[in-house]
């Protein structure tokens, strides 16, 4: 069977004509991969790599490098939230937050909360220091953040998934 | 020109309603500059940008029309256009605000850009994180193809255009412009060694330009009114400094930190930073003073209180010991926070950030957090500060040892608090003090 869905699928043969090179689509796939599944497995790089007529090695040595997609031994909960915890942010109390999001959730950055619910990642700089601190649900940012507020972020319904 | 006459012209149209829209970007005279220029020369195009003294708004203000003059004359096939839109330096913000609100404004620079360069395909790369400027950009972008400003024959001028959006994956290195093209690749986002420059030799091996979003949105704006008002905003060229590329038109300013209004405002360049935190930020909070200030985002390094009357030009920051102007990115530290936090705040970014290929900043980075992590646990030396000094004179493009300049930015931040804030360190450590940890939040 598949690992790739048919809509990933799709989504890297849109993105084909767009590059010179099949390579440069290694992203996007990613992308659209860890956006469905929560994480990207051996066997789907393989299959991107089929696809992009790469080696596997090339998909991995590429995903590995960005600390931003998971591996299926780890998978990302069903939200992520990062915490910023840059020096714009950390001046107004951005360590203090991330810190009292991990004891509430009682995991520390990276993990998952045991229901598979919430992923808590602390993060450089998001580009929201006119609103520190801020916190990135998914890709979409949320300044000037209480711990309320982040909780109530945390505790909304999932949006429907974005197509990649 | 007296800042407080000034009227903002990137921001010109923030706040008001729908002001993502064609319709309304039309209304408010957008796409004539395009129409203008298609009817140009694109060399006359260029020549324009080049008399303006528009210079690179990323961080390095390297002169714009400059750059683009440098890609070969007889080119045989594709050129590109990146653009580089994976702000992520610490304190800066303004792509963003550009994108979500304006994303019109940018778009119009790029196809004038790409127009100028005779690049056929523009890759926008956006830093994951602006999810939000990813769906402003993609929503105009469809509206551009729809109207004949993108495409085939743009605007039956015999021009044609794609323009492509890329998403990061959140790394700071992809902002280095021959990173962001190794990630557009689809490899590791590890720097190239240059020459060739991508001018030369860049994505996909093909000549190529990589500019800031901030530098595009100037574009349009250049078409319109000339070079002549662009150089009206500004600094002028120092008379008795002949590399001086002066500093013309107008910039926007990110405030951060601790003040009482952050955000972003747009002035011509060369306001000081202390007019920039009294006049426009609502002044330092909690009524403290400030003890120092970032004048262009986290790699640029430390001003002092005594040093804020500095103008916030290309040179200003320089002047007293700064890397330089960088983005524009001002962030406020307020004289209750100790400056050994603040290091290694900005140490850990660096090493965090660092993307491992060149032994001295990988290294370099990753021992001056440790040895600050040490002496934030009180079991530092006096010892430690020269140390730290050495691995900071140690690193990056300056000295030599590096590809690329994140190992400058690692540095200047140590030598900038060490020479200026340097009792505070000895007594810190002499003193045994110790910085509250919170345990969690430095887990990874």
């Amino acid at each position: 069977m598949s690992e790739l869905s048919e809509n990933a699928k799709q989504v890297i043969a849109e993105h084909l004509p767009r590059y010179p090179s099949k390579q440069a689509v290694t992203l996007p796939a990613l992308h659209v991969v860890q956006q469905e599944r929560r994480y990207v497995s051996n066997k789907a790089m393989e299959e991107i790599a089929e696809l992009l007529e790469l080696s596997p090695a090339q998909i991995s040595d590429t995903a590995s490098f960005y600390g931003f997609f998971r591996t299926e031994e780890n998978p990302l909960g069903q939200k992520r939230i990062w915490v910023c915890r840059s020096l714009p942010c950390m001046l107004r109390g951005g360590e203090e937050l991330l810190a009292a999001l991990c004891e509430k959730y009682h995991i520390v950055p990276g993990q998952t909360t045991a229901d598979g619910k919430l992923t808590i990642e602390l993060a450089e700089c998001l580009g929201a220091c006119d609103g520190a601190p801020c916190i990135l649900l998914e890709d979409e940012l949320h300044l000037r953040c209480s711990l309320e507020d982040v909780e109530r972020i945390a505790n909304e319904p999932n949006a429907p998934t974005k197509k990649a | 020109m007296n800042p407080t006459e000034f009227k903002p012209v990137l921001l010109g149209r923030v706040g008001k309603p729908d002001s993502q829209s064609l319709a309304t970007y039309r209304a408010d005279g957008g796409y004539e500059a395009l129409a203008k220029s298609l009817k140009m020369a694109n060399t006359e195009v260029i020549d324009l940008v080049k008399n303006s003294g528009l210079r690179g708004r990323g961080g390095a203000g390297f002169p714009t029309g400059l750059k683009w003059t440098f890609l070969p004359k007889d080119v045989q096939g594709p050129i590109y256009l990146c653009i580089n839109g994976d702000e992520s330096e610490p304190g800066t913000f303004n792509n963003r605000v550009l994108i979500e609100e304006d994303p019109h404004q940018v778009l119009e620079g790029i196809v004038i850009s790409s127009f100028a360069t005779r690049a056929t395909t523009a890759y926008f790369y956006l830093r994951y994180e602006y999810g939000r400027c990813y769906r402003a950009l993609q929503k105009a972008v469809d509206e551009m193809y729809a109207n004949n400003l993108l495409g085939k024959n743009i605007l039956g001028s015999g021009y044609d255009l794609d323009i492509y959006l890329h998403r990061g994956a959140c790394a700071y290195i992809c902002g280095e412009e021959t990173g962001l093209i190794e990630s557009l690749e689809g490899k590791r986002a590890w720097p190239r060694i240059k020459p060739p420059f991508p001018a030369i030799e860049g994505a996909f091996r093909r000549p190529t330009v990589v500019n800031n979003v901030e530098t595009m949105a100037c574009i349009p704006h250049i078409i319109n009114h000339g070079a002549e008002w662009f150089q009206s905003m500004g600094v002028p060229k120092d008379p008795n400094n002949p590399r001086d590329a002066g500093s013309y038109g107008p910039k926007l300013y990110c405030i951060s930190g601790h003040v009482n209004k952050p955000g972003l405002v747009e002035l011509p360049m060369g306001i000081s930073a202390r007019d920039l935190i009294d006049q426009h930020a609502g002044g330092v909070w909690k009524g403290r003073k400030a003890k120092a200030v970032i004048p262009g985002g986290l790699s640029m390094g430390f001003m002092t209180n005594a040093e804020l009357d500095t103008p916030l030009d290309f040179n200003g920051p320089g002047r007293v010991g700064c890397l330089g102007l960088g983005t524009a990115a001002v962030v406020v530290i307020d004289d209750q926070t100790s400056m050994v936090d603040v290091l290694y705040n900005a140490c850990r970014f660096f090493a965090h950030e660092s993307c491992g290929q060149c032994t001295p900043c990988r290294e370099g980075t990753a021992w001056s957090t440790k040895i600050l992590e040490r002496i934030r646990e009180g079991k530092g030396k006096l010892s430690d500060i020269d140390l730290l000094m050495e691995i900071a004179n140690s690193i990056g493009t300056i000295p030599g040892t590096t590809i690329c300049g994140l190992a400058d930015g690692a540095a200047w931040p140590i030598k900038t608090a060490i020479n200026k804030f340097r009792g505070e360190f000895e007594e810190y450590i002499k003193s045994g003090r110790r910085s509250e940890s919170l345990a969690l939040a430095g887990a990874h």
